[in-house]
This record gives C-alpha cells, sequence and structure tokens, in this order.
C-alpha cells in the first residue's frame, strides 16, 4: 500500500547534504515504498529544515530490521555517552 | 524486417486549473492512429519504474503520458519533490483528477490520435483511476492495479484531501474496469477487492477483476522483492487485452 502517515520529530541540530551542512529542525519518518532501496517496504527518514521552506532534505531509505537496530544504536549510544561525559565531567570538575 | 521506433520524453500539458503540468510522454513512431493512455504512478512519485510502465505501453501501440502529479511542488527531483508532497500529506484527489482530464485532453489533440484513452495507476495511482472511472467522463478503459483505500480501512484512509470513498460512488462508475490485485495483498485486502466486485456486479458496471495467488502488492516491480514474473507477465497481457478490446490499438 502507499501510506500517507508521517511522524514528524521536532530536532536540534544539522544534517549533511548535497550542499553541505544545513540546519535542521524537523525529521519526517514514515514507513512506505522506497525510492531506492530495492525493498518493497522502508522505513524512510527525511531530515529538513521547515522553518526554511523544507526544500532541501537529507534522506535515508531503511529495511524494517535495521531501523529498529538503528532505533537501538542511537539509545545505546546517547546511554553510553551520557555516562562516560558525566563522569567526565565530575572529574574534571 | 519490421521497423520499431518509439519517441520518450518530457512534455507540457494544460493540468488542473490550467497550469501548465510535467509529463513523461511516450508514443511509437509513425502515422498512427494510436489510442492514449494516462498513467498514474504511486504516492513515491514520478519514478523510474512509473517510466518503464509508459514505454512498456507504447512499445505495445499505445500514446502513454505519465503526468507528474506533484509537479507543482518543485522543482527538484522526483525523489524530493514526492518527499515534500508527503510531508503536505499528499496532493488532493481533485487536483489528480484535474491533471488526469488535462492528461487526457493532450493525447486526443495528438494528429495520430484514434481518440480513444485509458487510464492506468498503480497503488495510490489505481484509487486515483477508481474515483476517475467514476468522476472524469471520457475514460474508454479504466485499469485499477491494487489501489487500497477504495473501500476504506483504516481510520486515515479518508481525509480532507481525500474525501472521497471511492466504493460510495461505484453507481457513477462510466469506465470499463479492469482491476488487477494480489491476494497476498492488505490493501487492498480480498475482502475489499470482494466488496469493490459485488458493488460493480450489483451496479451492472463493465469490469474484470483478475486476482493472484502468491502475489502481494506491488507485483509488477521487477526491482522489488514482491516481483512475481508468472502472475506479472499474466497481468500484462490482461492488460493489453482489455486495452486492444476498448481501445482498439
Amino acid at each position: 500500500m502507499c501510506s500517507y502517515i508521517v511522524e514528524k520529530a521536532n530536532l536540534v541540530g544539522s544534517a549533511k547534504g548535497a550542499n553541505g551542512w544545513m540546519q535542521i529542525d524537523t525529521a519526517n519518518v514514515y514507513f512506505d515504498h522506497p525510492f531506492h532501496a530495492p525493498l518493497d517496504h522502508a522505513l524512510m527518514i527525511d531530515f529538513v529544515n521547515v522553518a526554511n521552506g523544507a526544500r532541501e532534505r537529507v534522506a535515508v531509505e531503511l529495511s524494517a530490521d535495521s531501523a529498529r537496530e538503528m532505533v537501538a544504536k542511537i539509545l545505546a549510544a546517547l546511554e553510553s555517552g551520557e555516562a562516560e561525559h558525566a563522569r567526565a565531567d565530575h572529574v574534571h570538575a | 524486417m519490421l521497423y520499431e521506433g518509439m519517441l520518450a520524453e518530457t512534455v507540457f500539458f494544460r493540468g488542473h486549473n490550467g497550469d501548465q503540468a510535467e509529463g513523461y510522454y511516450a508514443r511509437p513512431l509513425g502515422p498512427g492512429p494510436f489510442p492514449g493512455v494516462v498513467v498514474i504512478h504511486h504516492m513515491p512519485g514520478w519514478d523510474e519504474w512509473t517510466r518503464e510502465a509508459t514505454r512498456k505501453i507504447a512499445h505495445h501501440g499505445y500514446a502513454a503520458i505519465a503526468p507528474h502529479l506533484f509537479f507543482r511542488e518543485g522543482p527538484g527531483s522526483p525523489d524530493d519533490v514526492a518527499a515534500r508532497v508527503r510531508a503536505a500529506g499528499g496532493v488532493s484527489d481533485h487536483q489528480v483528477m484535474g491533471d488526469i482530464v488535462g492528461a487526457m485532453a493532450h493525447l486526443r489533440a495528438q494528429p495520430y490520435a484514434n481518440g480513444k484513452v485509458g487510464v492506468i495507476g498503480f497503488c495510490s495511482g489505481g484509487r486515483h483511476v477508481y474515483l476517475a472511472g467514476c468522476l472524469v467522463p471520457g475514460i474508454d478503459a479504466a485499469v485499477d492495479c491494487w489501489g487500497g483505500r477504495v473501500v476504506p480501512e483504516r481510520p486515515d484512509d479518508v481525509s480532507e484531501k481525500r474525501p472521497v470513498v471511492g466504493i460510495d460512488i461505484t453507481d457513477k462508475m462510466m469506465a470499463p474496469l479492469l482491476g488487477i490485485f494480489g491476494n497476498d495483498d492488505t490493501s487492498p485486502s480480498p475482502a475489499a477487492v470482494n466488496r469493490m466486485e459485488a458493488e460493480l456486479k450489483k451496479h451492472g458496471k463493465t469490469y474484470e477483476f483478475h486476482r493472484y495467488d502468491g502475489a502481494g502488492h506491488g507485483f509488477f516491480a521487477v526491482d522489488r522483492p514482491n516481483y512475481r514474473a508468472e502472475q506479472a507477465t499474466d497481468a500484462w497481457k490482461k492488460v493489453f487485452a482489455f486495452y486492444q478490446k476498448h481501445l482498439g490499438a
């Protein structure tokens, strides 16, 4: 099926696209037929700057399994990274 | 040796609201007369497969045009433009119907046209075909390939941009309709296809439905795991037999 459902995440950060680095404020997240990946359905994320008109995007198309793995790895990296930095901050303080 | 030739190019035509619309246009070379076919792309946009399908239809003797339904969000590559359209909730049915009307007029205006015009659509484009068959006069043969949401199956299947429920306007179906479906599909589900068929039958409409075991959604796409060679080959034959019957290629 073609899905019209788009989840929108508010972001603070930057992404590097065809024209170099840009500030981003939104991730449009959806699961539908991909444009490029040879999959029937893919989890797709478009990183855009809505405040600037969202004319440019940084895009990924991921298989469902690999998208779930990425979610877990993001959380794991945040947890271990934040713990490490908290420890370092404590040592330097 | 029989000489074969084809011209494939992007063209402009007057779309909905008189807008200058873009289309990918493929036609056999020669004097004709050729019937026309409007090819309606799916939600991911005016992609390479849509162009391949357009050339395939031209190869079989039709002047085929695939309107870029998202051109108003351009300029940009078709995938980037499709991403913008998706983020905005898609395009309205009303606008798509207008672009189909414009594409049909473009086909009929060509000196080599035989005056007959069909439509074919895939996935969300299949639903557009079903709606067009009911709302757009002058379609001589309509082909719906696995169009979901003709029978609403999920809460988001009806929205401000997609306010019309296809099944509810089946009594208005003006075009002979060919439906191609995979029995493993979930949108439309086999139950939804049954409802469509029952409604078409109830209103005495001219239709042919072909349902394929071992096939799911989008089984024509040769570069995706859902591709089913045997079923797709048979279904394309059904499409061209249907067009030959109603469009006279």
